[in-house]
């Protein structure tokens, strides 16, 4: 008797393409690069981001700066909870691309829920961070004399390798609660998550360009954004270690601002709650004075 | 009666009013200030420093080679890990207390010597530089027992030993802010005076002998670039600090990557001094002279673009000559001084060819027609109107007095206009509209925005970069950060 009952359903499979200026293109030179899980298991064709995507995605986070970091704290705060919520929502997707990287089930959940909740703890900071690190500053003469912090501008972000989805929202969030644009070269052994925060970026409030997603390989990616003339800083915490050199040089072009400087030494425990170095190193202090008279 | 009435036509002269300099004995030679002993330099060689209004020599300084900064470091490394790291706050506090008064006791000797040396006018180095000197030890002693409260986290640690490199335009007090926060959180230090202007600094270094500091804490190294590099390079220094050009803060933040130094950048500007048709007029003409006339504008945060609206243009312009027709350019330790001498043959070379180029690009050129005197450097207030943004003038650093007059029509073209550089130091603005203060003080990408003022300075008030114009913040609770670690200030370069 042959088989009637109908074929089991085919599953269906996601292409796994850039993220910039709001748009999910593929790499304009049409590359890719093979994203392996466990035992060697073919997961995606990732984009292979080329230089000039990296370029695009300067552009974008350029044009989306002035918005962003116009917008009221209150307001990027708001946004920021509201991409919490939506990661919530999709915390199983989130698990289940840990898992088949290699990271246990129960121990992926865990970690995706810190993520979850790392991220709401920055979006509670955009509206915070000024009375932090502002000061009323008591000079000597009549004059009325303020300190507040303000964004960078764009912020090149090479994400850690580590595959989870805290290590990723540890060094996204606090550029973006401060009101920076990034460009973010996810980890280049475990870009889907960052493509999956792409995903939902890109169905929550935050606008078009604010985060930039770029796969592909980081040392093809990291001397492009470090050297180029509209990046205002550089984040070399995914950076091979050898490479750090190279780079700090290539950032001096514009006076960069460079985190973590130098050797770091330490691997930063993602699981701590952070400080607000991470929050600092993309703020620079304004200061305004106006006469007092009558 | 009537004969008695005074006739306004009358042009009342006035008399030479030059301050007294036999309060400063310059000694014919210096040697280093390491360890806390003055000390002959390894290479045995000395250059001048001239007086650059007269061109005159006023002492031979040495010249501070390699092994020289081996020596330096090293007494700066002993004195972290021994007197001076091993002091509580609380007594650190004492010290720097004892430096800003004695400061201010010898401030008439301090000024003196500072105007004979830069040539700056001796009514800015005695009401500016010197009392303003004095204020940052004050302040920042006041810290040195108060870093668990300063905001960035608890039991902020020291860096260890920095390396600090300052220019030539206000030496004196570019040394106080460079030393009174590292020595605050409890750093020792190794710093290089610019190449024309030791001399404030090496009475400094007496004052500190004075003060008692432990041996080493403070460390100073006449010399030239090749100094400065050597001490950059130096694997024993933890923290740079570098008050000057943008391309020699390039070269270092090239020459240090990778090696983990901390680094704090203050560099050039080219900053827009905006005035709307609103503002009060009168007093925006002194704002603009202050801006870019004060210390024959070698200030990095000159008011050196003014962008002022079109429909006031004529009238502000008009104003600003007759303005500047009453400024007085000439021997700096005349009390009646306005404008002094530049700094040295270099910079007025730089800024005679930058006018030069200004004039050749289509730029109309004014200058105050006023006697200069023979010898020593000198230039006199220049106006370029008919400046366009692409004009080498509206685009180079000239620190010298020469303004880039540009104009506008509306405020967002004026922030447009302001940000069209790759520096972002300072800004002003002038307006009687509040809001508008507001509003443009929020899109100047400047570190520094003075509203209806300008070039004021205080320890409390941070001051420091966007973009080009480096990082990191001097002054105030912000300038303790760069010489710190602490759980919140964990990376960049600058700290904070």
């Amino acid at each position: 008797m042959p088989d009637r009952s109908p074929p089991a359903r085919l599953g269906v499979r996601k292409t796994y393409k850039l993220f910039i200026g709001g748009a999910f293109p593929r790499s304009e030179s049409g590359r890719s690069y093979p994203v392996t899980g466990r035992r060697g298991a073919l997961l995606a064709h990732a984009a292979r981001a080329s230089r000039k995507d990296a370029r695009d995605a300067t552009a974008a986070a350029r044009k989306a700066f002035p918005g962003w970091s116009g917008a009221t704290a209150y307001h990027r705060g708001q946004v920021l909870y509201r991409v919490a919520e939506l990661l919530e929502g999709r915390a199983g997707q989130f698990a289940e691309v840990a898992v088949k990287k290699g990271t246990g089930p129960a121990k992926a959940a865990q970690q995706v829920a810190a993520a979850v909740d790392r991220w709401v703890w920055y979006a509670g900071w955009p509206d915070k961070i000024s009375q932090i690190s502002g000061a009323a500053n008591p000079v000597a003469g009549p004059y009325f004399n303020l300190s507040v912090p303000e964004p960078t501008g764009v912020v090149a972000v090479l994400a850690p390798a580590e595959p989870s989805l805290l290590a990723l929202v540890s060094v996204l969030a606090p550029v973006i609660a401060t009101g920076n644009t990034v460009v973010l070269v996810a980890s280049e052994q475990a870009p889907l998550a960052a493509i999956s925060l792409a995903e939902v970026l890109a169905t929550s409030d935050v606008p078009g360009g604010v985060v930039n997603v770029l796969t592909g390989y980081t040392a093809e990616l990291a001397p492009v954004l470090a050297a180029h003339m509209d990046v205002n800083a550089i984040d070399l915490t995914g950076a091979d270690p050898a490479a750090r050199a190279d780079l700090e040089r290539a950032a001096a072009g514009n006076v960069k601002r460079v985190f973590p400087a130098g050797p770091d030494g330490q691997a930063e425990d993602w699981t701590a709650t952070p400080g607000l170095g991470r929050m600092l190193a993309f703020l620079e202090t304004k200061t305004v004075w106006h006469p007092v008279g009558t | 009666m009537v004969d008695q009435v005074v006739d306004a036509s009358q042009v009342w002269d006035y008399a030479p009013a030059p301050e007294a300099t036999d309060i400063v004995s310059i000694a014919p030679s210096y040697d280093l200030f390491i360890g806390g002993e003055f000390t002959g330099p390894a290479g045995g060689g000395h250059f001048a420093t001239l007086n650059p209004a007269t061109e005159q020599p006023l002492a031979e300084v040495a010249q501070a080679t390699g092994p020289d900064v081996d020596r330096a470091v090293a007494a700066a490394r002993d004195a972290y890990q021994g007197a001076w790291g091993r002091l509580p706050g609380r007594e650190r506090a004492k010290y720097l207390y004892r430096i800003a008064r004695v400061i201010q006791e010898r401030s008439r000797e301090f000024a003196v010597l500072e105007s004979l040396d830069n040539g700056k006018p001796i009514k800015e180095s005695r009401d500016v530089d010197i009392p303003l000197a004095a204020a940052h030890f004050f302040y920042y002693a006041g810290w040195a027992d108060k870093l668990e409260h300063a905001g960035f986290g608890p039991a902020p640690r020291p860096l260890g030993v920095a390396g600090q490199v300052i220019p030539w335009n206000f030496p004196l007090l570019m040394a106080a802010w460079k030393l009174a926060p590292a020595l605050a959180g409890g750093n020792t230090c190794v710093l290089k005076p610019a190449e024309t202007t030791p001399l404030t600094a090496l009475l400094l270094a007496e004052v500190i002998q004075e003060a008692g500091l432990p041996p080493g804490t403070v460390n100073i190294l006449t010399g030239d670039g090749a100094t400065g590099q050597a001490l950059v390079g130096h694997p024993g220094v933890d923290k740079i600090a570098f008050t000057g050009s943008t391309e020699v803060g390039k070269e270092i933040q090239r020459a240090i990557a990778g090696t983990g130094k901390k680094l704090t950048l203050e560099l050039g500007g080219k900053a827009a001094n905006v005035v709307f048709d609103d503002a009060p007029l009168d007093q925006a003409v002194e704002g603009i002279v202050n801006g870019i006339f004060f210390n024959q504008g070698h200030v990095c945060c000159a008011g050196s673009r003014l962008l002022v609206q079109e429909s006031v243009a004529d009238t502000v312009l008009d104003r600003l000559k007759r303005r500047l027709g009453t400024l007085r350019l000439g021997d700096p330790l005349d009390k009646n001084t306005d404008i002094g001498a530049i700094n040295s043959r270099q910079q007025l070379d730089k800024i005679t060819e930058l006018s030069a180029a200004g004039e050749q690009e289509g730029a109309e050129r004014w200058s105050l027609a006023c006697p200069i005197p023979d010898r020593g450097y000198w230039f006199p207030p220049t106006v370029f109107s008919g400046v366009s943004q692409a004009h080498r003038i509206a685009q180079e650093e000239i620190f010298g007095p020469v303004l880039s007059v540009l104009t506008f029509r509306t405020p967002e073209e004026a922030v447009a206009k302001a940000n069209n550089t790759p520096y972002g130091l300072s800004a002003g603005i002038w307006t009687e509209k509040g809001s508008r203060i507001f509003w443009m003080a929020q899109r100047l990408r400047a570190g520094v925005v003075w509203a209806n003022t300008y070039n004021r300075f205080d320890p409390a008030s941070p001051f420091g970069g966007y973009r080009e114009s480096g990082f990191g913040r001097e002054g105030g609770r912000h300038g303790l950060a760069p010489y710190l670690n602490a759980p919140n200030l964990k990376a960049g370069h600058a700290g904070a």
